[in-house]
């Protein structure tokens, strides 16, 4: 049996569907005039807000066109690794992690401050994160505040794309990650096909999704909206980070955070299927709690989990793959309680089954990142997986140990190995101890210290994980790209710098043009 | 001023003025022990607009000095429930409630107060808004609540404010403080272009410029050269009261004493 945890009654989970279905008519959605033509096709009203910026629309969305959109997402899909490997699921109760995103500080081991991040920080998490098999993919988790193109400064504009580029040169695995604007994102798409050999490649392997966010409450801004649109017309897989932080932008009740996120996302699926039927999609999440002290979202409170649980659970209840942001803290130092967050998190979500759980190495809620961190959620991720599997009886079933090709029965559960050594207590010499220790235990890595005290002092936990991190960044081997690739990249990420350097001077007259009509 | 008064999450907490916890309001004349400004202050800590309105309209029956109303009774709440908030026991919902409640009683004592020419000093005027591209408006309202419950006078933008509609508005009202709200890491060079513009307009130092959001930094205020930067919304009025004593030329030290005793 595997253990789980549910939140949420059925009836209860019909209760937030109705009420969400209810705020798509009233009050409605905001949405980007992008979206305008493509609902207003589809029969949807959509007219001048109330009580909000007069120039905002406001769609309202009738649950028909809602439900006739879940039916066209697919409930699964997978992302390819470089060697075109399904490498994650997202579908069922499949339970994956990866490092948070998108960090602009980097917490410094050896001062313990924050630093602005750099490039050299993204390529340590990126290495880290590859020889991890607790994370399942990449996430582009800093900016680099050094980045530079074509020996000049690169534009702010491209700080989404160039964190990409680094990513894929650095990892084989799959890369959760998201554009900073309407503009960005196609540079980004470009450069996914350009690893994947072609746009459909990428569209029949996608091997990233990107996180889109509609802004609480209520509205697919003018940015979200294009990007949500864009993806579903490439085919890219889209992850909806719906972000109620309930009391501040959304319903002080759990309930009520978990159904305004249910209307927001419903409302993206709504829109992004329309653009794209059976584009993928991710019914993701960040919801939090609203500090009612620092006006901050606490990412370690366990109602912060809560709101995960519960919104991943209406997905799932939809038939769809789910997301969710935890395995982060609200500390600013990988302390007690960064470890105590981030372990309570990543066991609740893998108890709640949540295909993509993101948030690990994230200190100061969201604000930094640390790579001692990322080792330490390892181990607490391990552990919530082992819970996960809870405990396995396999009493007809034969296990086999791998790796010596030996067959162990396992007909019963303990007599049979008494029947072997009687009362003699030699456990240890057991076949069946060596065969399946490895499976019934999660064997941790010296980040997790369980040694008798010697004559040394003891070590604290960050100091273990400076270790491991320097171990693991010594045995990380860079993937090999053609030259051909390397060159389409680095063209892709010149040509973006450029654009973008160009816009920001357009822009800038843009507003003196505005200014002067005024 | 943290631990002395009962206030353990319930908002019906003692009067701590009265029974001595907190310090006496520095303004001299009327009776400090009168219950009708005991009440007054207890309307705020109590975050109750309705009552303060009417302890309001009650003290200009009686014919009670509004400024005194304002001095001796409201502003002692609102900087108890100030203090209380930064002690962590009072939360940002009771605050923004006290913060109505204190508006709701200004509304009715302001034009009597400007009758008697006798409007409170020392505050100034901060125009608002979040930075360019920033639709994040959550902790600038919050600001705008608390200052303006302070007696600041708020010129709110709104959201995705362009650096020309800041200097705009700060030259339209001749405003003391402009204030920068952003979020997002990628919106907070909006903050560095407000300042740039500011500059431009020969607006600075005069008129001082703030900024704040979640991402936002001491360091950051340093490096674009801004006059203060705050955590929170109770920091944000502790740097705005500051601020306004080096707004040179605006307000004398002697208008600052005056108004000491509000928040």
């Amino acid at each position: 049996m595997r253990p789980r945890i549910q939140l949420l009654s059925p009836e209860l989970i019909g209760r937030i569907l109705r009420e969400a279905f209810e705020l798509l008519m009233s009050p409605g959605v905001r949405v980007g005039s992008a979206a305008v033509e493509l609902l207003q096709s589809a029969g949807v009203e959509v007219g001048a807000a109330v009580r909000v910026a007069s120039n905002d629309r406001v769609a309202r969305i009738p649950e028909r066109l809602v439900r006739q959109c879940l039916a066209s997402a697919p409930p699964d899909f997978y992302l390819y690794n470089r060697q075109g490997e399904k490498a994650v699921h997202y579908g069922g109760d499949d339970v994956h992690f990866d490092p948070g995103s998108c960090c602009v500080q980097m917490l410094d081991p050896d001062t313990l401050d924050a630093r602005p991040s750099e490039t050299r920080d993204l390529v340590r998490i990126v290495q880290v994160t590859e020889t991890l098999p607790q994370f399942a993919a990449q996430s582009t988790a800093v900016i680099c505040s050094d980045a530079v193109v074509n020996g000049n400064q690169a534009p702010s504009a491209i700080g989404d794309l160039y964190r990409l580029f680094v990513v894929l040169q650095h990892s084989d695995k799959p890369v959760v990650t998201g554009s900073f604007s309407a503009a960005g994102l196609q540079g980004m798409i470009d450069l996914l096909a350009a690893d994947s050999g072609s746009p459909d490649k990428l569209r029949q392997q996608p091997r990233a999704v990107f996180d889109v966010c509609p802004s609480p409450p209520l509205n697919w801004s003018e940015f979200g909206s294009h990007n949500l649109l864009d993806l579903a017309r490439a085919g890219v897989p889209a992850e909806i980070v719906s972000m109620p932080l309930a009391g501040g932008t959304a319903p002080v009740t759990l309930a009520g955070s978990v159904t305004q996120h249910a209307a927001e996302t419903l409302a993206g699926i709504t829109l992004h299927q329309l653009a794209g039927p059976g584009s993928p999609i991710v019914w993701g999440g960040a919801p939090a709690i609203f500090d009612m002290r620092t006006g901050g979202a606490p990412m370690g409170a366990v109602e912060t989990a809560m709101l995960n649980m519960a919104c991943a659970e209406v997905g799932k209840h939809l038939g769809l793959p789910t997301h969710g942001y935890l395995v982060a803290t609200d500390s600013k130092l990988v302390d007690a309680q960064a470890g105590a967050e981030s372990a309570r998190s990543a066991t609740l979500g893998a108890l709640a089954g949540i295909n993509m759980i993101s948030g690990a190495g994230m200190l100061e809620s969201l604000a930094c990142f640390s790579v001692e961190k990322l080792v330490i959620d390892a181990e607490s991720i391990a552990s919530a997986y082992r819970l996960a599997r809870g405990i396995e009886v396999s009493s007809d079933e034969v296990r086999s140990d791998k790796a010596r090709g030996e067959k162990v029965p396992r007909e019963t559960l303990a007599t049979a190995m008494f029947a072997q050594i009687g009362l003699s207590g030699e456990f240890l010499k057991l076949k069946e101890t060596r065969a399946l220790f490895r499976q019934e235990q999660h064997l941790p890595s010296p980040v997790i210290d369980r040694s008798a005290r010697g004559s040394e002092p003891a070590s604290d936990v960050f100091t273990r994980a400076r270790s491991r991190v320097d171990e693991l960044v010594s045995k990380y081997r860079k993937p090999s790209l053609s030259e051909d690739v390397l060159r389409k990249f680095q063209a892709i990420v010149d040509r973006e710098a450029d654009r973008a350097g160009l816009e920001g001077t357009e822009s800038g007259n843009n507003v003196g043009a505005a200014q002067a009509a005024k | 001023m943290c631990g002395g008064a009962q206030f353990s999450g319930s908002r019906r907490s003692k009067i701590p003025f009265l029974t001595g916890s907190i310090q006496k309001p520095i303004s001299a004349g009327g009776s400090v022990s009168d219950p009708l400004f005991g009440a007054m202050l207890q309307s705020i800590i109590d975050g109750a607009p309705d009552k303060a309105a009417e302890l309001a309209q009650q003290a200009l029956a009686k014919g009670v000095d509004p400024l005194e109303a304002v001095n001796l009774g409201f502003a002692v709440g609102i900087t108890f429930a100030g203090e209380q908030f930064g002690c962590g026991e009072m939360f940002l919902p009771d605050l923004l409630a006290s913060a109505e409640a204190m508006k709701a009683a200004l509304k009715i004592l302001e034009p009597e107060m400007l009758k008697r020419g006798s409007e409170r000093k020392g505050r100034g005027k901060i125009v608002l808004g979040t930075a360019r591209g920033d639709i994040h408006d959550i902790g600038k309202n919050l600001v705008a609540t608390i200052l303006s419950a302070s007696g600041f006078q708020i010129f709110d933008l709104g959201t995705s404010v362009t650096p020309e509609q800041f200097v705009a508005k700060a030259k339209e009202v001749d405003a003391d403080i402009v204030g920068v709200s952003a979020l997002l890491t990628t919106t907070m060079a909006g903050q560095k272009a407000v300042i740039e513009a500011l500059d431009r307009n020969g607006l600075r130092p005069r008129v001082k410029a703030i900024i704040g959001g979640a991402a936002v930094t001491s360091k950051w205020a340093a490096e674009i050269g801004a006059d203060g930067y705050s955590r929170n919304a109770i920091d944000a009025l502790e740097l705005a009261k500051n601020l306004m004593s080096k707004v040179v030329g605006k307000v004398t030290r002697k208008d600052m004493n005056k108004g000491t005793a509000l928040a």
